[in-house]
């Protein structure tokens, strides 16, 4: 029966039509090409993007830049080293507010919201996510700037918090979820409480999902400008204390777009660019962390 | 059809699961490959319908011969050569957003082997042939994720078979399944064996002695005993193979 005389044989593993055969094949080779394709070009859309940002401002960074503050015009050196304060201060004020609220809300939608009251509290997350950011600003501005008869720090940070808060949130409730049930079971068959496990054995198996959803967090409140128009306002002297007001580099970006020299504009787009690298350093710095550089599959 | 596997080596990424196969496997017969979880058996039924290439990292060498005609020749296809060897998973892998009908119908549609009355008939025919029919003939057009585990395990069957492969590979079909249901799935076996060559993976040695004409033993990714199934269980040759079957190991 065997009939081991391989080459004589003839190939049963044939289309049944050669035209089919055509049309899938190349119906498939067509969907690859075209996902390459845009792939490579949203890609080269932000390549071109660094790129154009890069040869305006790179000749402006230097080590004035991280160091001094800035200068008026006309004069020599100067830096953006009281913006890059005040975006720290600001971005970290935001964090110390936001990244717990939001984890906390997250764990509560994902691990014990059932009922009429997790619905709400999952509606206004979502809300909140929608609304423009310049909304928060002005709600720090009543709530802080206006009393205190003072700009601050300590507004801007709380506005950029709000607005980390539903990404935080829904970042973690959706990675919890996907944590399986049986991970859970595990542990809470050893006896176990409910927080105990959920400290122990769903969050640290969440960890790379909900650290990805901070950072996203953060480099998106790193760029806010418009709510910190009203609240951090802006300033060009190194900042001591959060009740006053603070620089931060997209105000400083904003300034100097709108300003009339040339060599002001230009170290708009240098900030731009340190703004951007700075983003996707943390990028770089939690996929790393999270082993998010290791190939998929298996 | 019959498969002649000659010097087969595959890996993932660097480990290599298997360390050259020889291995002869007649026409319309069960074979059973048994063995310790990890010791290869189901890269080796992946590797005969070239699946295991599907996998990042993986890679196959050697030669499998189907009738003659090496799966692994660069000439090849490997879609054609999966639509004429089919394939049952470990856990039933129903398409949930598809009717029952749907889900038989894919193969044949995908292909273009059948359509309009035509493709009815061939549908109704693999359900029986799977034993499936009348379980379902009254919701064809409903989804395929309400039936029990093993129904979904045989409708699983039903659709291997309606594209009307010549050889059908079992990776632990009944493992996730109760002893009745698991039942219904060897009597299945031991009737589709007159169409089709059929290779099952199984932990399961009973099911081996029941089912399989033929049994190979595999150990750490190499053949150590290949033969009738009485003789491997009665009077193995291997030191390990005696060890294994009668359960003082694995």
């Amino acid at each position: 029966m065997t009939t081991s005389t391989a080459g004589v044989a003839k190939n049963p593993f044939q289309p049944n039509s050669r035209a089919l055969d055509a049309r899938r094949r190349g119906a498939n080779i067509l969907a690859i090409t075209l996902t390459a394709l845009f792939a490579v070009l949203a890609g080269a859309f932000l390549l071109y993007l660094i790129a154009y940002v890069a040869s305006l401002g790179l000749k402006y960074i230097n080590v004035n830049f991280f160091t001094q503050r800035p200068v008026a015009e006309g004069e020599t050196g100067g830096g953006w080293a009281t913006a890059l304060q005040g975006t720290a201060v600001l971005v970290g004020l935001a964090s110390l507010v936001g990244i717990p609220l939001g984890m906390a809300t997250g764990v509560y939608l994902s691990e014990f919201g059932r009922g009429w009251l997790a619905s709400v509290v999952r509606f206004l997350v979502d809300t909140l996510t929608g609304i423009p950011t310049i909304i928060f600003g002005l709600f720090a501005w009543v709530i802080l700037v206006v009393p205190a008869h003072s700009f601050s720090a300590l507004s801007g940070g709380v506005a950029l918090s709000i607005i980390m808060i539903p990404t935080v949130a829904r970042a973690s409730e959706e990675v919890l979820r996907l944590v399986p049930r049986e991970l859970r079971e595990a542990s809470v068959a050893l006896g176990a409480t409910e927080s105990r496990t959920i400290l122990r054995v769903v969050i640290p198996a969440a960890r790379s999902g909900i650290l990805t959803g901070i950072m996203l967090a953060i480099a998106r409140v790193a760029g806010e400008t418009a709510p910190l128009l009203m609240t951090a306002f802006g300033t060009t002297f190194f900042n001591t204390s959060i009740l006053r007001p603070i620089d931060a580099i997209p105000l400083r970006i904003f300034d100097f777009t709108l300003s009339p020299f040339p060599s002001e504009q230009n170290q708009a787009y240098a900030g731009a660019l340190v703004l951007m690298v700075l983003v996707i350093l943390t990028s770089l710095a939690v996929r790393w962390a999270t082993g998010g550089f290791r190939p998929r599959g298996r | 059809m019959a498969i002649q596997v000659e010097h087969l080596n595959a890996w993932y990424d660097r480990t290599q699961a298997l360390h050259d196969i020889n291995l002869e496997i007649a026409p319309l017969s069960v074979t059973a490959l048994i063995g310790p979880s990890g010791c290869g058996k189901s890269t080796f039924v992946r590797c005969l319908n070239r699946l295991h290439e599907e996998i990042y990292g993986a890679r196959v060498q050697g030669k499998v011969l189907v009738d003659g005609v090496n799966i692994y020749a660069a000439s090849i296809i490997p879609m054609y050569v999966r639509r004429h060897i089919g394939m049952v998973f470990q856990q039933p892998n129903v398409l949930p957003t598809r009717s029952i009908f749907d889900n038989v119908a894919m193969g044949i549609r995908l292909n273009g082997l059948a359509s309009g009355k035509e493709l009815n008939d061939l549908v109704e025919h693999s359900l029986h042939q799977a034993a499936i029919w009348d379980e379902v003939k009254d919701r064809l057009n409903t989804s395929a994720a309400g039936l029990s585990g093993g129904q979904q395990q045989r409708l699983c069957i039903a659709r291997a078979l309606a594209v009307e492969p010549q050889i059908l590979l079992m990776d632990e079909p009944a493992s996730a399944l109760d002893p009745i249901a698991t039942l219904q799935i060897e009597e299945l076996m031991t009737t589709l064996k007159r169409n089709y060559t059929i290779v099952v993976v199984t932990h399961n040695m009973q099911q081996a002695g029941r089912v399989a004409d033929r049994t190979v033993f595999f150990l750490s990714g190499r053949i150590i005993e290949e033969g009738e199934t009485s003789q491997i269980f009665s009077r193995p040759e291997k030191r390990e193979t005696e060890d294994y079957v009668t359960g003082r190991f694995g």
